[in-house]
């Protein structure tokens, strides 16, 4: 291992009521929530009928025709937010050896628009359990294979290195930049384009949390339905939306004189081997992960200057995750601010993990912290400091940030400003 | 960093269409046997492909817990099987273990495709409510690596990489790094399972399937009959440990090189990446070509894709300069499980000094100048094997495992092959 840490030099955006990065940090800053009754497709049959949606015109945000015809929406997100990442980095590329450019990005649930629509034309409807094939269309195996979306990335940016899709549900964000981090500290790559990607709002993604009651039907009120923390929070509320950073050896992009957001200083992930959907109250391994990082980043606990939670809305995640921090942190936990942005741009899955570490980024640069929106109703068993409907002005040198999700998993990322 | 580096495979568990378990797969492929027939799952003959690889005799309620069975689609059940086979041929208690130095890091291709179909088909049929509470757990890319790591206690850092059919190198190749930063033994590998009606028709739209109708010419890599592919399901699970923790002489083979690259898009000028990819792993295990006893080839049976592989294997081999074989031929390809069985073989070849034929295969190919190991096994005494696989858009991968025997004491691997067996 060459042990050069990975700097976070470009950022790109694809959220809930902001398309690009500044807008998302204004959206973010502002207190504001993109959460609405869903239009993209009827509701009304379904427990949960709001979602935080993007308004996104592929054609606006640059792409051509067969390439909206060929991209699933998650696709599209992840190449616009690509683009923007690396334009802000300032990278040219194709790279001088495109061998040492990869791509690490991260989908929960694929291209499951894309996959439903088929479906439902293929099958007339759920008609006919043997599928028309003569309905395929040309690009279905591109949808049914989640790896499509890192295929995408790759050829914006002609990386010829090591490319891969991770997938570990609602921590695949924070694990692909955790991932593409590990490839830059071992030397295999110099950049590497590392992200996010979820579009996961379709009839069968509502269907299926509706059976687990999992999101908020809190239909009548969609504005304030995302309340993490709060005594009546009642369920997540869906999402969709990525985000991408370009990372860097430290030591290249200081020699060329890039912009650095922030360090990738530690990150670690651990799996609770409990439960696929349920968690349990005491918080451990996510503090074991939380732990593992700051290790890594060599940082102790009492320099954690802000904590971006998972902050997803259900009682048992609020629950979990404030135990873990108290585990991790100590007396720290109760002094440092913890937000969730979920609060504002909802759960996307996957994606949210890499929206989360980009927000961590843009709050290390403008040293302010994002708050939790809609959080009126101090909750008992969540104690700590989280950070109520205003943004804070706050100085932070090193930020946490913390992800949970299906299958057991849970993530934690430390950046750092760089140089620091 | 692990206390010694190396990667060592210490247990294997296959689920394939050539059997269930290790020895049933190794016996069919020495046999050339084939697990490659008219699809049983639904009935093909409305669709231009009616040929598959099954998995033979595997009844989930019979195989696993009862309670796993509604929970997960076929591509976990097989993979759960797998993996509990696996770990008993490792001769691993998981209770043992420290809880956080045992990781899952399985591939995944294209998740529950036919559960997935199945919840469709009734939340259209009859409404959102009629879709179960499992959909949410069933269907993800991430279902398996989470059962796996549920069902055994392993609270170490997971992961789920999906490259298609280059996926179960890829998390070969993620399981090695985990290894050597924090881990002390990881079930790696993958399954598939996409044959049900949508899988299948999804799979069609590549027109890489081969419509081939006699189940013997069907999948003919570097053939000049070469016609396309046989989709397959099933795979193969891999118990990883570190060499320290294994004692001499112990396992099937050492991992001992990995590279994984991506083509430039079509139309591009550049070269494709699979010749780099193959050189970068034998740089990182320390290997010149002449090293190698056996290439486990990609084999897609897509000619001008069989003409680039075997270029890309003669630019760094000499033409005909290393024995080739292709057994998934008696499977068809099995997407995110067909490279971790490939793996599986690879490692069986190197424990028993076989390398195993490709069946089917007759007539090269014009350009494909290569030693292609047909009719009869090898008893060449292979101590190191390369794999190469493909993943569908640009996926390459290699990897490069070495017999056991070849470790010194300290369980590093030595680079050369002068031990005999």
């Amino acid at each position: 291992m060459r042990g050069d840490r990975a700097v976070v030099t470009g950022i790109g955006v694809v959220a809930p009521g902001a398309v690009g990065r500044e807008p998302f940090w204004e959206l973010l800053t502002a207190g504001r929530t993109a959460t609405r009754r869903i239009t993209c497709f009827d509701p009304s049959a379904f427990r949960s009928r709001i979602a935080a949606e993007v308004d996104f015109d592929p054609y606006a945000a640059g792409l051509t025709s067969q390439q909206v015809r060929r991209m699933d929406r998650a696709a599209q997100f992840a190449v616009v937010s690509t683009r923007e990442a690396v334009a802000d980095s300032g990278l040219e590329l194709p790279a001088a050896d495109p061998g040492r450019v990869a791509v690490s990005l991260g989908s929960a649930v694929g291209c499951t628009v894309g996959l439903e629509e088929e479906y439902r034309v293929l099958s007339d409807d759920g008609r006919h359990w043997l599928v028309d094939h003569t309905y395929g269309v040309p690009h279905l195996y591109g949808y049914m294979v989640p790896s499509t979306l890192a295929v995408e990335v790759a050829h914006e940016v002609a990386a010829e290195g090591p490319v891969a899709l991770v997938s570990t549900g609602c921590t695949s964000g924070l694990d692909s930049i955790g991932h593409g981090a590990r490839l830059i500290e071992e030397g295999t790559a110099d950049v590497v384009v590392a992200g996010a990607t979820d579009a996961p709002l379709s009839p069968i993604t509502s269907a299926c949390f509706d059976a687990i009651q999992a999101t908020s039907p809190n239909n009548d009120d969609p504005e304030h339905a995302s309340r993490p923390f709060d005594a009546r929070r009642d369920g997540f509320v869906l999402g969709e939306g990525a985000a991408v950073l370009v990372l860097e050896a430290a030591s290249a992009a200081r020699a060329r004189g890039a912009r650095m957001y922030a360090e990738i200083a530690g990150f670690a992930s651990r799996s609770n081997a409990f439960h696929m959907t349920g968690l349990k109250p005491d918080g451990r391994e996510m503090a074991e992960a939380i732990d593992t990082a700051l290790r890594r980043a060599r940082r102790d606990p009492s320099a954690v200057d802000y904590v971006n939670a998972h902050g997803s809305g259900t009682r048992q995640n609020d629950r979990h995750e404030t135990a873990a921090f108290k585990r991790s942190l100590g007396d720290r936990a109760y002094r440092v601010p913890v937000s969730s942005i979920k609060s504002m741009i909802g759960h996307s899955l996957g994606a949210i993990g890499s929206l989360e570490v980009a927000a961590c980024a843009l709050a290390l640069r403008a040293q302010v912290v994002p708050p939790t929106a809609n959080l009126r109703h101090r909750d008992a068993e969540c104690d700590l400091d989280y950070v109520p409907l205003t943004a804070r002005e706050h100085r932070m040198d090193t930020v946490l940030s913390v992800g949970s999700g299906f299958g057991g998993f849970q993530s934690a990322a430390v950046l750092t400003r760089a140089g620091t | 960093m692990g206390p010694s580096g190396t990667a060592v495979v210490t247990g294997i568990g296959v689920i394939a269409p050539t059997g269930m378990g290790t020895d049933a797969h190794w016996q069919a492929v020495l046999a050339g046997k084939p697990g490659i027939g008219r699809i049983s799952r639904f009935d093909p003959s409305g669709y231009p492909v009616r040929l598959a690889g099954e998995v033979p005799g595997f009844v989930a309620r019979e195989a696993l817990p009862g309670r796993l069975v509604p929970q997960t689609d076929r591509w976990t059940h097989l993979a759960l099987w797998a993996a509990r086979a696996a770990l008993d041929d490792a001769g691993v208690d998981p209770a043992a273990l420290p809880e956080y130095a045992m990781a899952v890091v399985t591939s995944s291709s294209s998740g529950g495709t036919e559960f997935g179909q199945h919840e469709m088909e009734r939340l259209y049929r009859k409404g959102p409510s009629w879709v179960g509470a499992y959909q949410s757990i069933a269907w993800f890319y991430a279902a398996t690596t989470g059962q796996i790591s549920i069902r055994h206690g392993m609270r170490g850092p997971c992961g789920v990489l999906a490259t298609e059919q280059a996926g179960g190198l890829d998390a070969i190749g993620q399981a090695r790094r985990v290894l050597r930063d924090e881990a002390e033994l990881v079930v790696t590998g993958g399954t598939d399972a996409s044959l049900c009606p949508y899988g299948l028709t999804a799979q069609l739209a590549t027109g890489r399937l081969s419509t081939v109708e006699d189940a013997a010419r069907a999948y003919l890599p570097f053939d000049v009959d070469a016609s396309g592919y046989v989709p397959g399901e099933g795979g193969a699970i891999l118990v990883l440990r570190d060499a320290a923790a294994v004692p001499p002489g112990a396992g099937y083979g050492v991992v001992a090189g990995y590279a994984a690259g991506f083509d430039p898009p079509p139309g591009s000028d550049r070269p494709r990446v699979l010749r780099r990819t193959l050189e970068r792993a034998l740089a990182d295990a320390g290997c010149a070509p002449s090293d190698v006893d056996v290439v486990f080839a990609d084999g897609l049976a897509v000619p001008a894709e069989d003409l680039a592989e075997a270029r890309a294997i003669s630019e760094v081999f000499g033409p005909g300069g290393v024995p080739v074989t292709v057994p998934k031929t008696l499977t068809g390809r099995l997407y995110g499980g067909g490279s971790a069985l490939d793996a599986a073989t690879a490692l069986l070849a190197l424990r028993e000094g076989v390398v195993p034929p490709t069946a089917g295969t007759s007539r090269l190919a014009p350009g494909c100048d290569l030693d292609l190991v047909t009719g009869a096994p090898r008893r060449s005494a292979p101590r190191t094997a390369v794999v190469l696989a493909r993943g569908h858009g640009g996926f390459a991968s290699a990897l490069v495992l070495r017999a056991v025997r070849g470790r010194d004491a300290d369980g590093r691997g030595t680079t050369g092959v002068t031990e005999e067996r």
